[in-house]
């Protein structure tokens, strides 16, 4: 058996638990979340008990030219399915808003496929992790793509979902229309397309080839939502289903950042036009701090709120990748994951109970569930990068290399400043946690799988900001 | 291992306060305060070995603890007494335990960590700790403008991190290390450095012109919290300052000298004349104790200037003088309030009448406050005074230094001038309204102030007790 099985592997989960859902009686299909948990979970194991096996490892020479088990990829696999995973939990607990909204009378006999299609994506975030020639890249970013553009329009008798969806396909399709044309540019300058093969070549700079990457980067600014793609953000996360806008902005963001190194990295080490490319990636770095920390500081609306928060960590993370600092984007992902997830359980609880996701939902938190009000509160300093926390590493690394490198000192005031800002806006949750009095006095009742994700994420964030080693291990010096 | 305990002790008691019962957090504060007395006792005295966990591998950074140097010595001992006076201070509204103590042992667990921390990195993240149980405290609990108040302090606070944060960086990318034991000079960048150390500190000490959060937030804050705050944690910048701004950019800080001394005299003169004008006590201590910042920032400016390791010491010993008036002074007007009702000072008057040990009190933290000899305030700014002047000869002629300690040494009777204005019209005179009916200080609330002021009055009779640590 080799590596790349797992991919079908995923595929074939996705499969048959479609066939099931087709012949499943209406009553149970939101079990289907579990069964693929579970699913997922074993792939997860089979992939890191295996890692180092040079057998299992081996790519087939028919395989070799798309596909990769080095470099980054295991991280990148292993994200997507933890990440995965932790959706299709978060979608259990979220069953009821979702049948509200896609069937007349309140039953999950609509909802099977909501529940297979983060495995297709899955598949697909998988692949493009192991992906090393353009075109693979792009077969499995619109695998990923096209997934979501039903996962996000899923709730189909809700106005906001199908405005979402709506703005994704179009946006989506244009950014792949940039793709494609970069792309074809690219190989057109350079008359391959393998990356393998590019990064042992003498590039010499043309205005072909920076169109071609300037087309590639701003498509890929799409996926990781970047100025100046970064407008369908705030509506989308806002109207998708709550756990689908968390795999937005954690699985999709960190696979536009897995294909960024990817591509990016053999022309980022070029001497001719590394620096072309380096300009372009602060500059729009710069733009996306300003852009998400300033929008987001007005913000009433939590979803939107986190929504331009991850607009303001694309900033950071697109600093790292400009000079070339992998390993921070690896640990910034990883520690990004624990509180994205963190901070969207908890919305998702407060949402299927109080039916809100505005800021003011959480009003008074502090006095309804004193326990699920301490866990907020450390995942908003954790993404505030108060020191202490899983956030602020990240954030240290990036601060770090960018004054190694030297950037230019603009961009390096800028980046201080939003990190500054992003104190303002996050405070803003934990002062309607503890100032403001509930609006009702209607206990939470926090369900099972809800409450162990939340200890367990809102402990990792705690570990490893004191203990920063402990996520090192996991993610490989 | 006893320098673990140290943060450890705090840490756990906070655990153990939030995930208990309410009517034992008052308790388990108590003993977590005065079990971290005795072990910051038995490190100091019987000397110990430091803590080592490395956290990191590259960059390396070590959650590395020790108290072998005697500024971090006079600091620790300075937290550990505040800690415990400020358990003991105000009037936890009811319900509100948790918060009250939680809060109260996460920003002394935060100024513990941050004095006795060897690394940059904790060293910063330690007393970025207190933020935000300082944000709920003064948003919540706070009084008047409290929700105004708790934004703006936050603000300057995250502002004055963050210019610190990236000037720590940069020290840090230059030396290769973030270990402060072996901090020395850097090559380049001097004066950027420094001046972000002067910014980021400065704002945490409330330097001028960044001072204005410091005085409405100790006024609008909860009694525990501003004792710890303007006792301890403010000097974190100056602690800062001393041991890593002038150790790593010794001729970045000489450069901003002349621009240092003009904000020290704006913070002695200029927030001391708008000391003199406010009309409420809280709002006159939280602004008089940004005043005396002057004079600290003054031996910062001598050791900068001259050099000496009289400086240092000046420095240090009015540190700690400081930090025990200002927070036994704010534990005194919260009882005033308590008693009372008011903080205004026009609404009060012949207080001493019915509550005599208050009056007496407030009338020795005021004194000492002042500067009056025999207590520990005196020695601190008299050897600060003594140390603009170290080295100097007459025929030098008066250089920038000696002229800024001589207009400087003007605080004093400025400090004279709103304390016992202000002490004169709360205490004596005739009982009015207010102060008809009021009891004296009970045993409960004596205790912290006594404690306090015993100190204040050995160091000042015997400031060697604290000198003899930073020899």
């Amino acid at each position: 058996m080799n590596s790349y099985l797992l991919e079908f592997l995923v595929v074939a989960i996705g499969v048959i638990m479609l066939l099931w859902e087709a012949f499943a009686s209406p009553k149970n299909k939101s079990k289907l979340a579990l069964i693929g948990a579970g699913g997922l979970t074993i792939v997860l194991v089979i992939l890191i008990l295996a890692r180092n096996c040079e057998a299992w490892t081996a790519v087939p020479d028919w395989l070799s030219r798309f596909y990769t088990t080095g470099g980054y990829s295991l991280f990148f696999k292993s994200f997507a399915l933890i990440s995965t995973i932790l959706v299709l939990l978060m979608s259990y607990d979220f069953r009821s808003i979702l049948n509200k909204y896609t069937s007349t009378d309140n039953t999950d006999s609509n909802t099977g496929e909501f529940y297979t299609l983060p495995i297709f994506a899955c598949a697909g975030l998988m692949w493009m992790a192991s992906a090393t020639d353009l075109v693979s890249i792009f077969v499995s970013l619109e695998l990923v793509t096209i997934t979501f553009y039903v996962m996000v329009a899923y709730m189909r008798r809700n106005v906001g979902s199908l405005e979402a969806g709506v703005k994704y396909l179009i946006l989506g399709a244009l950014s792949t229309g940039f793709l494609v044309y970069g792309i074809a540019w690219l190989y057109g300058a350079i008359g391959t397309t393998d990356l393998a093969k590019i990064a042992t070549m003498e590039l010499t700079s043309s205005y072909p080839l920076l169109f071609g990457l300037s087309l590639i980067i701003i498509s890929l600014g799409f996926k990781v939502g970047a100025v100046p793609m970064q407008l369908w953000i705030p509506d989308v996360y806002q109207g998708a289903p709550t756990p689908i806008t968390a795999f937005l902005s954690i699985a999709s963001k960190a696979a536009g950042f897995g294909v960024a190194i990817v591509i990016l990295q053999p022309f980022l080490a070029s001497d001719s036009i590394g620096g072309n490319v380096q300009l372009i990636l602060y500059i729009m770095a710069a733009a996306t701090l300003l852009y998400g920390n300033l929008s987001a500081l007005a913000q009433t609306n939590f979803k939107r709120l986190l929504a331009y928060s991850s607009i303001a960590h694309a900033g950071f993370l697109l600093l790292a990748l400009s000079v070339s600092d992998f390993q921070t984007i690896k640990f910034y992902l990883a520690t990004y994951l624990i509180m994205t997830f963190a901070g969207f359980f908890i919305l998702n609880l407060i949402r299927v109970q109080d039916n809100s996701d505005e800021i003011d939902g959480f009003d008074g938190l502090g006095k309804r569930n004193p326990n699920l009000a301490l866990a907020l509160t450390i995942t908003m300093a954790a993404m505030a990068g108060v020191p202490l926390t899983a956030g602020f590493w990240g954030k240290l690394f990036v601060f770090k290399s960018i004054l190694t490198e030297p950037l230019p000192w603009p961009v390096i005031v800028i980046a201080f400043v939003a990190a500054a800002a992003g104190f303002y806006y996050y405070f803003k949750v934990i002062r309607a946690i503890y100032w403001h009095k509930p609006a009702n006095d209607k206990p939470l009742i926090i369900p099972c799988i809800s409450k162990y994700a939340i200890i367990i994420l809102t402990v990792a964030i705690v570990v490893i900001g004191v203990y920063p080693i402990a996520i090192e291990c996991l993610i490989g010096g | 291992m006893l320098t673990l305990a140290l943060i450890l002790i705090p840490l756990l008691a906070v655990a153990a306060i939030f995930f208990g019962d309410a009517a034992n957090a008052r308790k388990i504060a108590l003993i977590a305060a005065a079990a971290n007395i005795a072990v910051a006792i038995a490190a100091l005295s019987a000397g110990c070995s430091g803590f080592n966990l490395n956290v990191l591998s590259d960059p390396n950074i070590n959650l590395a603890l020790s108290v072998d140097s005697g500024i971090s010595m006079v600091m620790l001992l300075l937290s550990v007494i505040v800690t415990l006076a400020a358990v003991f201070s105000g009037s936890c509204p009811e319900g509100r335990e948790k918060l009250w103590f939680t809060s109260t042992l996460l920003i002394s667990a935060g100024a513990i960590g941050a004095f006795i921390s060897t690394d940059l990195f904790f060293f910063f993240a330690f007393h970025e700790l207190a933020l935000i149980p300082t944000f709920l405290m003064i948003g919540i609990l706070g009084r008047g403008d409290r929700k105004e108040v708790a934004w703006k302090t936050t603000i300057y606070l995250a502002f004055g991190s963050i210019v610190l944060l990236a000037g720590l960086l940069m020290i840090a990318d230059q030396l290769g290390s973030f270990d402060m034991t072996q901090l020395k000079p850097v090559e380049s960048h001097q004066n950027e450095i420094a001046l972000l150390l002067i910014i980021g500190f400065g704002t945490l000490v409330s330097l001028f012109p960044f001072h204005s959060w410091a005085a409405p937030a100790y006024a609008s804050a909860p009694a525990p919290v501003s004792m710890l705050h303007a006792g301890v944690l403010k000097k974190f910048g100056l602690y800062g300052l001393i041991v890593v701004g002038y150790e790593v950019v010794p001729d970045g800080m000489a450069h901003w000298l002349p621009l240092l001394l003009v904000l020290l005299l704006c913070n002695i003169i200029w927030v001391g004349l708008v000391t003199i004008n406010q009309k409420r006590l809280d709002l006159m201590l939280g602004n008089s104790s940004v005043m005396h910042m002057g004079y600290i920032f003054l031996a910062i400016a001598a050791l900068v200037d001259n050099g000496s390791s009289f400086a240092t010491q000046a420095a240090v010993l009015l540190m700690f003088a400081h930090g025990i008036s200002i927070a036994m002074s704010f534990c005194l007007a919260d009882r005033i309030e308590a008693k009372t009702g008011t903080l205004e000072i026009n609404q009060l008057g012949g207080l001493a009448k019915n509550a005599p040990s208050l009056a007496f009190l407030f009338g020795l933290v005021g004194m000492a406050s002042i500067g009056l000899p025999g207590l520990a305030n005196f020695a601190g700014e008299i050897m600060v005074f003594f140390s603009g002047f170290e080295g100097w000869e007459p025929a030098d002629g008066l250089g920038p230094l000696q002229i800024t300690t001589i207009i400087a040494i003007w605080g004093v009777v400025i400090s004279a001038v709103y304390m016992l204005r202000a002490f004169r019209n709360i205490f004596q005179g005739e009982t009015v309204n207010r102060t008809e009916k009021v009891n004296c200080l009970s045993r409960d609330e004596k205790i912290p102030a006594i404690l306090l002021g015993l100190i204040l009055l050995i160091v000042g009779i015997y400031p060697q007790a604290i000198l003899q640590f930073l020899n």
